[in-house]
């Protein structure tokens, strides 16, 4: 048995080493995400992933607007029409110029598609010399924000079909693609007439494998170099393996509790503040999502700026506060230990889906949670359709899901859907705010920074008091990494694979 | 399943091609009532499958529910599925957009490859185990053959697909773990799906050879003189090869059932891990496209089976 082991052994040796010599390795990332389409709308977040395709404005290290396909950008003062400067000198991998034309063009279909810029106020997309000039309908400071989505990534005209159908991903970023074979598999290759400084990895691949246990036991065997999004069980065993090392970064998708806050139960703020106060997060956190770090004590993550409030999670809890708080408005304690108030019982639905798998289980936590306040939680696990739904008819009561505030670096376009006077599907449900309306109105059309950065806090600080919506846990997009990778670093707004910093050790 | 083999190949034929008729409208039937009975709003869901999750709200999915016309009631979708099928057009997935046959034709080479791969798999380890557990029943091999047999039958393919990957990827580092493009690749998942059918086909198999071992025919065949090797070649094979073919058969429900689960954990692009993905994304015309193949694969394998046995066993052909 040995013997043959050895052989074995030295034929792999054999054919690996000679398979080195023949051509560049890969880099293997794994991930969750299958790809549908070529369409941006649709897997836009893969291209953008891989490094294939890019947008007119980028991110840097820190989630903050930086240049991509365009150099610069201005806008008028009530930012209604703004002007794109091309970069000079961008090639699509077909070798024809990235020109202001085709970046209209671009723009064009992405606004004939379901994506972010729904919710924007474009009248038109024109090309002007070398500016790229889009006129709004009313004042939109987030625009530059909404163009660094994936879905609005500027692809060649050859990508498109006459329909407007995307046929081919012919992007201008730093790798161009090899093969794509959907629903699993891109093969990416360095992009030698890219703009920008020439990455060190010359060939990529992504997979997409749905199943957590098999994309551990990838990770585990070698036969993936860089897996993304482990189940809280893999993550354990991971942290002891020695040629791996675990990456984790908080996103900005929170898991929250909607509230209806038009509920007699919910509509005092001090209830929603009590219900919040009686959540243990960092338990949540610890011991059923694997990640301490994930406790939210606030809506919104480190990575977003202003908008995080940096609230210690331990100061979010306060049992006796959150009793106190519900007896001055009424509520005692019955026989049960159960909360009642002229004789109706404190007790509420909380809905929920199990997509996100983790969704349940925190919802069962929550249950067990607020029953120690003696709040009578049934869970619901249902389809995700019945949250907006309930929204609708009005028959939610409490509803558990996870919202992304960061699809683009600019939270505010979520925030504006969300918090509106008529509430949104997954934001606040009968709760308005007249002065949030005047901030976020402000917030449309003030472009000086450091104005919009503190209306941005005051915005948050409302949000965290009030509670229409009480956050519970933020997702860890995590990673395991092989060692012989240097320059690893996990992108907190999921834009990036940063494919161009990595380099294999030596 | 033998059914009707004394009327000849014709006749045969015939009746399974009415049969497989008969399956595509049940299949498509059941799986259009199905979805359409599923909790949760179907445009949510379609909403998710395209968009993803994060960008699923009310106004995607009014979006998606106009372009698809979902409000049109349930009667005359189904008919027009009926007259689209009729046509041979199995319609466009919702998701994608791609056609569904293009999409079926893709993903229906890599399941059958890997179907190939563990049925021959399965022949070269169950039967030949079977055959020489059968010439000794009750002796070493048979016992420990029925253990392991009965052992693999009752795991399902996920966790022996597990266990394999455990040993032979993250243990040994032999092969790769999932994944496909390589032929090693389909070497895990393959043996996932041979070892449960080889643990059927080895018992059959083994019945089948002591039952042939104690005929009068075969002790006859020693009696005369022939040798072990001679009797088994001329009165053994023949005689086990009918039961372990016809139960092949049989065994294709687990191999199609089995495709579903391996292929989606070994992220096999087949058609087994698009219908995983095309129920939860609601995908109904995959969703029929796939059950409607996966039945109708089922017909064809079940024909071919009688075919084989037609051909191996004289007695039915000319009863």
């Amino acid at each position: 048995m040995p013997r043959i082991r050895y052989l074995l052994a030295a034929l792999g040796l054999a054919l690996t080493s000679t398979a080195v010599h023949a051509e560049p390795r890969t880099l293997d990332i794994v991930a969750p995400w299958e790809i549908t389409s070529p369409d941006p709308s649709k897997s836009g977040h893969v291209f953008a992933r891989m490094q294939v395709a890019e947008t007119l404005v980028d991110t840097d290290a820190d989630g903050n607007l930086a240049p991509g396909l365009a150099t610069s950008w201005t806008q008028n003062d009530d930012a209604t029409i703004w002007r794109f400067t091309i970069r000079d000198g961008a090639r699509f991998h077909d070798g024809t110029p990235v020109t202001a034309e085709a970046v209209a063009t671009s723009l064009e279909h992405a606004l004939t598609k379901p994506g972010i810029l729904d919710s924007t106020p474009i009248a038109t997309i024109d090309a002007e010399g070398d500016e790229v000039v889009i006129h709004l309908e009313s004042s939109f400071a987030p625009l530059p924000a909404l163009l660094a989505h994936s879905s609005t990534q500027i692809l060649a005209p050859a990508s498109y079909a006459e329909n407007g159908e995307v046929t081919a991903v012919i992007g201008s970023g730093p790798y161009r693609v090899d093969s794509l074979e959907p629903p699993q598999r891109l093969m990416v290759t360095r992009f030698d007439d890219y703009w920008g400084e020439a990455p060190a990895i010359e060939r990529a691949s992504y997979l997409a494998v749905s199943r957590g246990e098999t994309r551990a036991l990838m990770a585990e065997s070698g036969d993936a170099d860089i897996v993304f999004t482990l189940d809280p069980a893999s993550r354990t065993r991971m942290s002891r393996q020695p040629d791996l090392t675990l990456h984790a970064v908080p996103l900005p998708r929170t898991i929250v509790i909607k509230v209806n806050a038009g509920h007699p139960f919910l509509d005092d703020q001090r209830a929603r503040q009590a219900l919040s106060e009686a959540i243990d997060r960092t338990g949540i956190a610890a011991g059923l999502l694997r990640a301490p770090e994930a406790a939210a004590p606030e809506l919104f993550p480190a990575s977003l700026g202003a908008w995080h409030l940096a609230i210690s999670p331990e100061e979010s809890r306060d049992l006796d506060q959150a009793r106190e708080q519900l007896a001055t408005l009424g509520w005692e304690a019955n026989g049960d230990g159960l909360l009642e108030r002229d004789g109706e019982p404190f007790r509420l639905t909380l809905r929920t889906f199990s997509d996100r798998p983790e969704l349940p289980v925190v919802a069962t936590a929550l249950q067990d949670q607020w029953r120690e306040l003696g709040v009578d939680l049934e869970v619901a696990v249902g389809n995700a359709s019945e949250i907006p739904s309930g929204h609708r008819d009005g028959s939610l009561e409490l509803g558990l899901a996870a919202r992304n505030y960061g699809l683009v670096p600019d939270p505010l376009g979520t925030v504006l859907e969300d918090f509106g006077p008529e509430g949104g599907d997954w934001g606040a449900m009968g709760w308005s705010d007249a002065e949030l309306e005047e901030w976020l109105n402000q917030l449309r059309s003030e472009t000086d920074p450091e104005e919009r950065a503190s209306m941005e806090t005051e915005v948050a600080t409302r949000l965290h008091e009030a509670l229409p919506v009480i956050p519970v846990a933020w997702y860890q997009q995590t990673a395991a990494v092989n060692d012989e990778l240097e320059g690893f670093s996990i992108d907190p707004l999921e834009r990036s694979y940063r494919i161009d910093e990595l380099r294999w050790a030596e | 399943m033998t059914r009707g083999l004394g009327r000849g190949l014709p006749a045969l034929l015939l009746q399974r091609l009415l049969q497989a008729g008969l399956v595509a409208w049940m299949v498509g039937t059941l799986t259009f009532v199905l979805t359409r009975t599923l909790p949760g709003d179907m445009a949510y869901r379609i909403a998710a499958g395209r968009y993803g999750h994060d960008m699923v709200d009310t106004a995607a999915a009014e979006a998606v529910r106009a372009e698809l016309a979902l409000n049109q009631p349930a009667s005359s979708a189904y008919f027009g599925w009926l007259w689209d099928l009729l046509q041979f057009d199995l319609g466009r997935s919702l998701v994608s957009g791609e056609p569904v046959v293009r999409e079926l034709w893709h993903q229906l080479g890599h399941s059958l490859g890997l179907a190939a791969v563990a049925v021959a798999l399965s022949l070269l380890l169950g039967p030949p185990l079977g055959l020489a557990a059968g010439l000794r029943p009750r002796g070493m091999l048979d016992r420990l053959s029925e253990v392991v047999a009965s052992v693999l039958r009752a795991l399902p393919p996920f966790a022996v697909g597990l266990v394999l990957i455990l040993v032979f990827a993250v243990g040994l580092g032999w092969l790769p773990a999932a994944g496909h493009g390589r032929t090693a690749h389909s070497v895990l998942p393959a043996l996932t799906l041979a070892l449960g059918l080889a643990a059927v086909s080895s018992r059959v198999a083994r019945n089948a050879m002591a039952d042939v071992s104690q005929s009068a025919y075969y002790a006859f065949s020693r009696t005369k003189g022939l040798s072990d090797r001679l009797t088994f070649m001329r009165h053994g094979l023949r005689n086990v090869a009918v039961p372990v073919v016809a139960y092949l058969g049989v065994q294709f429900v687990y191999l199609i059932e089995g495709v579903v689960v391996v292929e989606t954990l070994f992220a096999w692009p087949g058609i087994g891990h698009a219908l995983v993905h095309a129920i939860v994304a609601r995908d109904v015309p995959m969703i029929q496209g796939t059950a409607l193949i996966m039945g109708l694969l089922f017909v064809l394998l079940n024909t071919v089976v009688d075919i084989v046995c037609h051909l191996l066993d004289p007695r039915r052909r000319h009863a």
